[in-house]
């Protein structure tokens, strides 16, 4: 019951309470690249989701059976973005072949995951938290899913944007960073709460 | 084009920040203060400067099909060197920084000015490349440091000017991150682009 | 010079090379940086101890591991002066909140410093001043065997950070921690270190 409880509160903390984009400020590039229409806003989200629960798996066992196993800690950075710009590659090519219709949707947005940071920080973190295998991917999808809502907010409050008239010199990204902050802002209502949820847990 | 005008190039007219909108994550992640923000720009900058020799050094020897992941390794080598001395003799740069420093990797500006120039161009002209490109993200990430600590605790630099209890300390929280930036943009847009 | 040709020997030997090359240039400024991160951290710890003591001239034995605290008996001049202990309250406001104090004898607090903490810039980051000797809610002195250690608003001596009641609790409870099952287990004890039997 416990462990089912401090997966729940690390799901919970990963979505709202550190969200990856708004709080963190990991995978901006594509926040805020690629988010003025909600459905590829979405398509970025999911594609990123998926992308870091199986880069995180991967690196994770990487970490464990290679670089833990010969000391070879400070290669982590270099072996770890190379893993997941393979990865990508990989994912891309079987996606090609065997799901033509899933590799529309999110084929466009796969090569840009590779220097997507989220990718290689939230690798990173399930290191640093010494978190185990099972935390680790729950970790990384609710962080992909953080990330998809933050993506879709976002790009849901852009395309009202478009239709308002705003000052010339606030035209396209500042008028942007600015509803960013104050989206960040509404999330920050969230800050605490995993305390409060670690007391009802009684964790 | 001479090297100085590749120079003021990099400053002005492909503000990495201001005007190209490269390596969001550390201007945002990262400038809650100005020490911190210029602390960043120049390991970066650092980074770039090298990266950009070296890759223009080596462009020849290198096959186009694994140009990128070839320059990923130099790059990801260099980062983590830099991290290894920063830990060593700047331990304090370490714990403000933190996560940040490995992810100087994935900053599109890196790979990019790698791709759009130095892989083009001799060393010299790179190297230069690399300063000018490196200055524009150092100035933009202190001045971004500099306006949210100033707002935030009403010091600059840590030298208190007004005094914490006038301070929004929002602006030093995540949200004056995007707001403080946002705001900036525009200012530059004012000056430079007559917007 | 021409370019070299994309054909699969090519490819395979530059790849090899420079990740050869990277690997070597990696491992040897790992040994150089490793010893000074090492000694870093270790002068790092040997500062904090000294200046949660308030002294400069004293020895520090080896860690002991007591419970889930890394404890330091101090003595000064071979006689004890008392015990630094390193402390982790995981209720912080950001994540979990390490903190490392200094005991008396008497289990009176001679000084304390934060060493690992998540808490909000501003707010709860102020901890690491905030019940300094100077700061607003001093504990320098205090006795979390004598006073109440607790923050006023929950009936206790302390007076919490501004706005960041969260924070202080957690650095409170740490202490208190330390002090109930590091400190207090000390008193009966003739002597807190065999040093002072003789």
């Amino acid at each position: 019951m416990e462990t089912v409880l401090s997966l729940v509160l690390i799901i919970i903390t990963a979505i709202f309470v550190n969200n990856v984009v708004l709080a963190q400020f990991l995978g901006i590039c594509p926040f805020l690249g690629v988010s003025k229409k909600v459905d590829t806003a979405s398509g970025m989200g999911m594609a990123v989701t998926a992308v870091l629960v199986v880069a995180t798996a991967v690196t994770y066992a990487i970490q464990k059976f290679l670089l833990d196993e010969f000391g070879l800690g400070y290669l982590q950075t270099i072996a770890f973005i190379l893993v997941i710009a393979a990865l990508v590659q990989m994912i891309e090519i079987i996606l090609k072949k065997t799901m033509p219709a899933l590799y529309q949707a999110l084929g466009v947005f796969l090569p840009l995951i590779t220097t997507n940071c989220c990718i290689l920080g939230v690798a990173i973190l399930v290191i640093q938290k010494d978190f185990n295998l099972l935390e680790g991917l729950i970790y990384a999808a609710s962080t992909g899913i953080g990330f998809l809502l933050a993506m879709v907010l976002f790009a849901g409050l852009r395309e009202q944007l478009e239709l308002v008239n705003v000052p010339k010199s606030f035209a396209g990204v500042p008028i942007a960073l600015v509803t960013a902050g104050l989206l960040a802002m509404a999330f920050m209502g969230f800050s605490g709460v995993d305390g409060g949820l670690k007391l009802i847990f009684g964790l | 084009m001479n090297n100085i005008k590749v120079l003021l190039n990099g400053i002005i007219k492909e503000n990495p920040t201001f005007v190209l909108l490269l390596g969001m994550c550390p201007t945002l992640g990262t400038t809650s203060s100005a020490f911190n923000g210029m602390s960043m720009g120049l390991a970066t900058m650092a980074v770039l400067i090298v990266s950009n020799l070296i890759i223009s050094l080596i462009k020849k020897l290198i096959p186009d099909m694994v140009r990128i992941p070839s320059y990923i390794v130099v790059i990801a080598s260099l980062v983590t060197v830099l991290q290894m001395l920063i830990k060593a003799y700047a331990p304090e740069v370490d714990k403000s920084l933190g996560l940040f420093i490995p992810l100087i990797v994935v900053n599109c500006i890196i790979l990019g000015r790698a791709e759009a120039f130095a892989a083009k161009n001799n060393p010299i002209a790179s190297i230069f490349d690399g300063i000018g490109i490196g200055l524009g993200f150092t100035i933009a990430l202190t001045c971004l440091g500099a306006a949210r600590e100033l707002l935030g605790t009403g010091a600059i630099f840590g030298q208190t000017l007004w005094g914490e209890d006038y301070g929004m300390l929002m602006f030093v929280l995540a949200p004056g991150a995007f707001l403080a930036l946002g705001y900036l943009i525009v200012v530059f847009n004012k000056i430079f682009k007559k917007a | 010079m021409k370019k070299l040709k994309s054909s699969l020997t090519n490819m395979l030997s530059v790849l090899t090379v420079i990740s050869v090359v990277a690997g070597c240039v990696l491992a040897y400024v790992n040994s150089v940086t490793a010893p000074q991160i090492e000694k870093i951290n270790a002068d790092n710890l040997a500062a904090g101890i000294k200046a949660v003591m308030g002294s400069d001239d004293i020895q520090v034995s080896e860690p002991k591991e007591v419970e889930d605290f890394t404890v330091y008996e101090i003595t000064e001049n071979d006689t004890p002066l008392g015990t630094a202990v390193v402390t982790v309250n995981k209720n912080g406001f950001g994540g979990p909140l390490k903190v490392l104090v200094g005991f008396d004898k008497k289990g009176t607090i001679l000084g304390y410093t934060l060493l690992e903490h998540a808490e909000t810039p501003g707010l709860g980051a102020k901890a690491g001043d905030w019940f300094q000797k100077d700061g607003k809610g001093s504990i320098i002195g205090m006795n979390p065997g004598e006073n109440n250690f607790t923050v006023s608003k929950d009936g206790g001596d302390v007076d919490a950070i501004t706005a960041s009641t969260i924070t202080s609790r957690a650095f409170l409870a740490a202490i208190q921690n330390a002090y109930d099952k590091v400190i207090k287990p000390q008193d009966g004890v003739s002597g807190a270190t065999p040093q002072a039997n003789n």
